[in-house]
């Protein structure tokens, strides 16, 4: 394989968030660049999505086994603030995935967050929007927990942030 | 930039987020309604997550790693405010004071995140929109409660009495507040404290509540250096207790 940041790239499809196995990091945004030295040193770079998230450090030491496996040895993971991230970095596909999982997707938003947001969230059973929200928090940081008042579900969203 | 005042700034955001997570994470399991439970344990790891996120911050500038400087320090080395400290007491007070604590949060991460000192801006960009979700819950269930029965409405009353003055302890000024303000850090404790009462006014004036006259409080003051009450000691022996029995434990 040839080094470079699109076949990093590929890869790193491989690695699922662990709480979210439909979603690959890539999908979520979190790989915030990709570089490649003259001396084929690859470094990536990653950002957490919740600084709290105790799954990153398991996300981290899983890119560096998916580059390892596929004998890259030469590399270094950083993990940083220097791209936050935000829900808007989550890709169509991710969204895709995500829904399909049972889990409402983000909307994309000019990122200044209120209540009016998170009332409506789109069912991701039914597709209604006659929801409400019922905690802006859930089993995981990333997700908050709504009821839809048409297919009668709880369901989580993966929180905009 | 003088470093000793970046680090006095650092630590207090931190310290802050460490005490105030531990008392959430004191709420696992004994919250009044599952929803409460899950909210105020997942407080509890988002502002861990902040906390460490500035201890990393500190460790840059040669600080001890993380974990060493959170579990090693005894109480008269805290530089968090004197309200996080105080025991969560019934749900009403810590609901109080999660609600003036986080409304003074959310504004020093807005304007830290316009910081002139980098680092620290990246941090607060990301962590504002986190801390977001915690102001919500707060101002939400103050509105909901505030104005609901008597014996809410009394019971959430007598807890902002009691915890005003330790609010008021929060904009302690730093020993460099100037300094800070004049490298554009940050535009310092008052004015983070003058847009607070703006945001806490426009909620508690949507309920039954009453703000107590500030000009008769005397703010308790002291946490930002080592000045703390017989609570905080008593919680450090508790958090820190697996590490001190083997400090590379991993649970």
């Amino acid at each position: 394989m040839e080094l470079t940041k699109e076949n990093i790239l590929t890869l790193l499809e491989e690695v699922k968030d662990p709480e979210i196995p439909v979603l690959s990091l890539v999908d979520l945004g979190v790989i915030t660049g990709v570089d490649i030295s003259d001396e084929d040193h690859v470094t990536v770079n990653m950002t957490p999505t919740f600084a709290g998230c105790p799954a990153m450090d398991y996300m981290k030491k899983d890119v560096e086994r998916t580059l390892e496996k596929h004998g890259i040895t030469n590399h270094t993971v950083i993990m940083s603030f220097d791209k936050p991230w935000d829900s808007n970095k989550l890709s169509e596909k991710g969204r895709r995935h995500l829904k399909e999982f049972g889990l409402a997707p983000p909307p994309k938003y000019d990122l200044i967050l209120d209540l009016d947001i998170l009332e409506h969230v789109k069912c991701p059973y039914c597709d209604s929007e006659n929801t409400d929200l019922r905690t802006p928090f859930g089993p995981t940081l990333c997700r908050s927990m709504h009821y839809c008042n048409d297919c009668r579900q709880m369901f989580e969203q993966f929180k905009p942030l | 930039m003088n470093e000793l005042a970046i680090k006095d700034l650092l630590y207090k955001l931190a310290d802050d987020q460490l005490i105030l997570g531990h008392r959430n994470s004191e709420w696992t399991g004994f919250g009044p309604i599952l929803e409460e439970d899950i909210a105020f344990s997942s407080m509890a790891q988002d502002k861990i997550g902040h906390s460490l996120a500035f201890y990393t911050l500190l460790q840059e500038l040669g600080e001890a790693d993380p974990d060493t400087v959170a579990f090693t320090r005894n109480a008269n080395q805290f530089h968090n405010s004197q309200l996080v400290e105080l025991p969560n007491g019934e749900y009403d007070f810590s609901l109080i004071r999660h609600f003036l604590y986080d409304n003074a949060e959310i504004i020093r991460f807005e304007m830290l995140s316009q910081s002139s000192y980098e680092p620290i801006a990246k941090v607060a960009t990301k962590l504002k929109g986190e801390v977001k979700y915690h102001v919500l819950h707060a101002n939400t269930w103050i509105k909901n409660l505030g104005s609901s029965t008597e014996e809410a409405i009394l019971r959430l009353q007598s807890s902002l009495n009691e915890a005003i003055p330790y609010a008021l302890g929060m904009f302690e000024p730093s020993k460099y507040e100037q300094e800070l303000i004049d490298a554009g850090v940050y535009a310092g404790e008052e004015a983070v404290k003058a847009e607070w009462l703006k945001r806490i006014e426009a909620v508690i004036e949507k309920t039954d509540l009453k703000l107590p006259d500030l000009a008769t409080i005397e703010p308790k003051m002291g946490g930002r250096y080592g000045e703390h009450t017989e609570h905080l000691q008593p919680l450090l022996d508790e958090m820190a207790e697996v590490f001190k029995i083997d400090p590379t434990a991993e649970w």
